[in-house]
């Protein structure tokens, strides 16, 4: 119980200096996950024993006196929109009900390379299209904080593994904050890189202008060296960006933001965020401040239309990119019978296939992108992405850095609003303009929020390609809110009850 | 503003190529008149001299090297097909009865 509430550096120190094994420290999570995962529901799919053949692996190249990577022999959890060989990937649909991957994501292959142990696949909203986990096929994911609360989403099952002790590390992808704001409002860390930092081979589709697959951990040094264990160029991915990775770890080891310029965006404060998040907020500037950064504020006018855009935009690019689930190659198919034609076969798979919120997302886009509409819709929609890019492009003449609550509110009510899409899609009005600019964004937590006792969370944002930043101020910031807590927010999970 | 009946949502839904339920057709389209009336505002800001962009990286054909590597044997492409058969993935009709 101890070792699996250690860090993931922590427990690489562990392995390093023979503390502990890969096998011992893998079979731990493994217990946990068995104790809790019938209440959080992390986990899709939880592969044992492959888990323990890559730990005896791990340990047998130590023992060998291989030269290993900072995370050998370290746990992680997967989200199921990442393709792994041979283990089941479903991206929370029924549509990919029982498909097994013929080939490794590259996320997966550095992962493997780097002798990190995949645990098993979480959960998440269908096709990562959500806020909150409740849209999987599988049933949802519960917040550790609160079992009758989200996780946030798409990547709730992630975010949900790290604040349960399932997993010291987790992969997400962000396409609008889908890693962000799951790490909110559990407490977590986690990462959306600049866009083509990380390959997106072998992540399943859903807006591939925005998606990012990032790194998810409980502390901003974890978060950073899986970042740089799967960042780099990939000549799979025609998007990938082929420039050397920016020194992440030193940045996450550094943390000093004397001198530094932080920009808080006014517009992503104020009506419809919770005053106990912005209090976190407000706290983490003055923490800031006091170790010598300069905090100035500045104004980013068209981040107002991003929702707006993002839900043209993303619903365009999803039903172009969902097309591929045509029931002839693989997944599930429905209705073949004789006489049945494939037009036939397509319609009934997808009405099948698909949940509420893919196909309502599929349908917009459909429409966005018609004959007829697709300048009123699609056109306009790119033009305020550009103002975005813009008013960043500006904001990062001004400052270093550009920071914002990632989430206007901590974690609410499974079901609270289910029925509401726009309510839902509310939750991202801070993370999304940074997928919009294709820059990168942090988020980690500021602590908890007054009026619920549930974590809120900081978000920092960069310039593309200068990821180093966020891990600097990040590790500066977490420096600084420890020393004030005491204890790591985490030790205050009280979800799972005795267990925790 | 912007409306949308239940033929427009049964004329996308065919384009999409999605079988719906009466039921399904009906609570579609007022969802997406809500929703369509939220994201029109993107039409207030997108003038004429703003430049429009489709992609956060401007690039612009991206090859890899013409290069044989190895890639998925035909057993692997078709171990996930819902029907196949000899090295080729079986398909439902795809064209009418008569010819």
């Amino acid at each position: 119980m101890t070792m699996i509430k250690k860090s993931a550096s922590e427990m690489a120190d562990a392995l390093a200096n023979g503390e502990t094994t890969s096998v011992a420290l893998t079979q731990a999570h493994l217990d946990r996950i068995a104790e809790v995962d019938k209440d959080v529901h992390a986990f899709l799919y939880v592969d044992t024993e492959g888990a323990l053949a890559q730990a005896a692996l791990a340990d047998k190249k130590r023992a060998a006196g291989e030269k290993l990577s900072p995370l050998a022999g370290i746990p992680l959890a997967l989200k199921d929109v990442m393709v792994q060989k041979g283990i089941p990937t479903t991206c929370g649909s029924k549509m990919l009900e029982g498909w097994r991957p013929p080939y490794d994501s590259t996320v997966v292959s550095k992962l493997r390379a780097a002798d990190v142990v995949i645990l098993g696949k979480t959960n998440m909203d269908e096709f990562a299209m959500g806020s909150s986990t409740e849209n999987s096929a599988y049933g949802p994911t519960h917040n550790p904080w609160d079992l009758s609360r989200i996780p946030g989403g798409s990547g709730g099952g992630s975010s949900a593994s790290l604040a349960a002790f399932e997993a010291p590390l987790a992969i997400g992808t962000d396409t609008g904050g889908s890693i962000r704001q799951p790490a909110a409002v559990t407490g977590t860390v986690g990462v959306k890189p600049t866009y083509g930092g990380v390959s997106r081979y072998g992540l399943v589709a859903f807006s591939s202008s925005l998606d990012q697959a990032g790194p998810c951990g409980r502390t901003v040094l974890d978060t950073a060296l899986l970042h740089e264990t799967i960042a780099g160029h990939d000549p799979k991915d025609s998007t990938s960006i082929n420039a050397p990775v920016p020194a992440i770890v030193a940045a996450a080891k550094n943390g000093n933001v004397k001198g530094l310029k932080i920009g808080v965006i006014k517009e992503l404060q104020g009506e419809g965020y919770q005053t106990g998040v912005l209090n976190r907020f407000n706290e983490s500037l003055e923490l800031l401040a006091g170790l010598g950064a300069e905090i100035v504020e500045v104004s980013c006018s068209y981040f107002e239309y991003a929702l707006a855009a993002y839900y043209l935009i993303a619903p365009s690019e999803c039903s172009s990119n969902l097309a591929r689930f045509d029931a002839m190659r693989y997944g599930i198919r429905v209705g073949d019978a004789s006489g049945v034609s494939a037009e036939e076969v397509m319609n009934l798979t997808r009405e099948v296939g698909f949940g509420r919120e893919v196909k309502r997302r599929i349908i917009l886009g459909t429409y966005a992108l018609s004959s007829g509409y697709y300048d009123a819709y699609y056109g306009s929609a790119q033009k305020v992405r550009t103002l975005i890019k813009q008013d960043f492009d500006n904001a990062f003449t001004k400052v270093d850095v550009l920071v914002s609550p990632t989430a206007p509110t901590t974690a609410f009510k499974i079901g609270e609003k289910a029925d509401d899409p726009i309510a839902m899609y509310l939750n991202d009005i801070a993370t999304i303009p940074v997928n919009m600019a294709g820059i990168c964004g942090m988020s980690l937590p500021s602590g908890l929020a007054d009026e619920d006792n549930l974590p809120a969370g900081f978000q920092i944002m960069a310039p593309a390609m200068k990821d180093d930043r966020l891990y600097n101020v990040g590790a500066a910031l977490e420096t600084a809110l420890l020393s004030k807590w005491g204890a790591p927010i985490l030790s205050h999970v009280s979800g799972l009850g005795a267990r925790a | 503003m912007a409306g949308i009946s239940r033929d427009d949502v049964a004329n996308l839904a065919r384009l999409a190529r999605i079988d719906m339920a009466p039921a399904e057709l009906d609570h579609l389209a007022s969802e997406l008149g809500v929703i369509l009336n939220a994201v029109a505002r993107v039409q207030e800001v997108a003038g004429q001299d703003v430049p429009p962009t489709s992609h956060p990286l401007p690039l612009q054909n991206v090859y890899r090297k013409d290069e044989v590597i190895q890639s998925l044997t035909p057993e692997a492409a078709l171990s996930a097909a819902p029907a196949s058969e000899g090295q080729r993935f079986k398909v439902p009709k795809i064209l009418g009865e008569e010819a």
